[in-house]
């Protein structure tokens, strides 16, 4: 499985309310921020995994998913794999209904024991750029999104 | 929504363009605007930060010309690329990206004389090392790199002994040294070979030629096939964080687009090439059309080649789409639809017997370009690689008495009947 495909990426994008986003920095240089800013820019509710911090993104930070008061939609991972299958345990135990590992962030491992879970997996993508691929403006900078319509669209 | 895999005649036509949300303009709009309003403050930061792709200042995005830029990346199999407002502002920009004062290039010795010309200043005034070799061997493209060696550049068809690169070979020697492999893919089109399928890691072009195929514009993109590993520890002055986005790191932060970001947001913006929308729109227009008229080109130069080649004033025709010639296993691998339409011709008679023919012409129009749609014809000896001394000259491939030709899309029995007169 590369867990790569279009099609559940899509239907992640467009199903998900509620992010979790672990391993978020509060630095704003850093990839992660700029996924989260992105994500919560664009209407999801950006929840902020970092035992380091209170706040992030003006949002509360928890120290991990269990102990995130309300339903996930998504976990979304910038952590080293090797991290990967104890939070993908915690994803399957918070009943979430995707893990979302970002560019980098390869663990076999940890997809294969959400996707027994029940969860759906992306592995190897980022959140923002397939968010931009296909709902967002990823085209206004000539980037390759792969799509072509020939309906109406709003921008 | 689809997954399926769209072939490359629909990308020519649709891809990077849809129908205007707004107006519902079917073809693409011209947007022909210096900047764009911002929704509001935080949207502004936002865009200026690159945390959002927004349009900010048309020196460095627009709309019109992001459409023309996906349909090449769509076409090349590329993630992304960024239009310039020529090709050789696209070259200059992928090496100002890419490299540092006292970086080295490894670059084939037979390319296009601007390309020449243009290595030899950055190599003087920014500082790289340029060294160039004979392209059609391995051992020398292999020989020539060094422990500095940023990037290898070749061209797919050289200008104008239509030497064809042994692309996967040359890749596999830039991959080893951990360089990119760059090659200028104006020559074949995307539509006779995609470089990216042969382990080439930028793709740039100079959209003036086939890709518009009018001859009404200049123009230049590059196109990132999204294979290079910039964070190998070799490129700092990519990866490192950049101190002109205030500390932003860029392949950290955008993974494989972070070259094309950089490209963009930095190189674009810093150099000011940028391509017009208005060309950019011409562009797409020409690029609609891109497949057919290079099946045209390609016959018709197999016809005109053909016939060149028995002809008793004529003592060569370096065409790779001929049988007698040195590259035709390479063009059957990496050009199976034709070896291009650019190709040169030796006149018997030398320099004067060239000058006499490039005059007698009467559908050729000899001029400084190729890939139009109309029949073009040059004397690069007097011309295009005038500046170029005896010896690079000979490097280049190029006799006291070649002709340059660009084969258009005219009637073959036209072009033929042309020459015939012009060689008697």
């Amino acid at each position: 499985m590369s867990y790569q495909d279009p099609h559940a990426i899509q239907s992640i994008l467009h199903r998900a309310k509620t992010i979790a986003i672990v391993g978020l920095s509060p630095n704003e240089l850093r990839a992660s921020h700029f996924v989260g800013y992105y994500l919560k820019r664009h209407g999801y509710r950006v929840i902020p995994v970092n035992p380091r911090e209170e706040s992030i993104l003006g949002e509360r930070s928890y120290a991990s998913l269990a102990e995130i008061p309300e339903p996930v939609d998504v976990v979304d991972i910038f952590r080293a794999p090797n991290a990967v299958p104890e939070i993908a345990r915690e994803a399957v135990a918070a009943k979430a209904g995707a893990l979302w590992l970002q560019y980098g962030v390869i663990s076999p491992e940890g997809a294969e024991i959400a996707a027994s879970g029940g969860l759906d997996v992306v592995m190897d993508r980022c959140m923002k750029v397939e968010h931009a691929r296909y709902l967002g403006r990823m085209h206004w900078l000539g980037f390759h999104t792969g799509e072509i319509t020939s309906g109406r669209v709003h921008g | 929504m689809s997954e399926r895999e769209w072939g490359f005649e629909t990308r020519q036509v649709h891809s990077g363009q849809r129908p205007d949300p707004y107006t519902g303009a079917r073809a693409q709009p011209i947007f022909q605007t210096a900047s764009y309003v911002f929704e509001d403050a935080e949207s502004a930061a936002a865009y200026f930060n690159l945390q959002e792709y927004g349009n900010t200042y048309a020196r460095i995005m627009n709309p019109t010309t992001a459409a023309f830029e996906e349909r090449v990346a769509a076409l090349e199999g590329g993630v992304g690329a960024v239009a310039f407002a020529s090709g050789l502002a696209a070259q200059a920009a992928t090496l100002f990206t890419l490299l540092e004062p006292g970086d080295h290039v490894v670059a084939q010795a037979a390319l296009y004389g601007g390309t020449i010309t243009q290595l030899k200043h950055l190599q003087r005034k920014f500082g790289f090392e340029v060294t160039f070799v004979d392209g059609d061997s391995v051992d020398a493209w292999r020989a020539g790199v060094r422990d500095n060696t940023k990037a290898l550049f070749g061209e797919t068809i050289g200008n104008p002994g239509g030497n064809v690169l042994d692309l996967a070979a040359v890749a596999e020697v830039a991959h080893e040294a951990g360089a990119p492999l760059i090659v200028d893919n104006t020559f074949a089109t995307p539509y006779l070979c995609r470089p990216a399928e042969f382990g080439a890691d930028i793709v740039v072009h100079s959209a003036t030629k086939f890709i518009g195929g009018h001859g009404t514009s200049i123009g230049g993109v590059v196109v990132d096939c999204g294979s290079f590993d910039f964070a190998n520890g070799r490129f700092p002055i990519v990866t490192a964080p950049s101190p002109a986005y205030h500390g932003l790191e860029f392949i950290e932060t955008y993974g494989v687009y972070g070259y094309l970001m950089k490209l963009r947001a930095e190189s674009l913006r810093d150099l000011g090439a940028c391509m017009s929308p208005f060309n950019a729109f011409l562009f797409l227009q020409g690029l609609e059309t891109l497949s057919l008229r290079m099946e045209r080109h390609v016959t018709n130069a197999k016809t005109v080649a053909t016939w060149l080649e028995q002809h008793p004033a004529v003592s060569r025709v370096r065409y790779a789409g001929l049988e007698s010639s040195p590259y035709r296993a390479l063009a059957e691998r990496y050009l199976p639809k034709g070896a291009g339409s650019i190709f040169a011709a030796d006149l018997a008679g030398g320099r004067d017997a060239a000058r006499q023919f490039v005059e007698k012409l009467q559908i050729w129009s000899h001029l400084a370009n190729v890939g139009d749609a109309k029949s073009l014809v040059i004397h690069p000896g007097s011309t295009t690689h005038r500046q170029l001394s005896d010896e690079e000259l000979t490097g280049a491939g190029i006799e006291p008495g070649t002709v340059r030709l660009s084969v258009g899309i005219e009637t073959a029995d036209d072009l033929i009947w042309d020459l015939e007169q012009a060689l008697s």
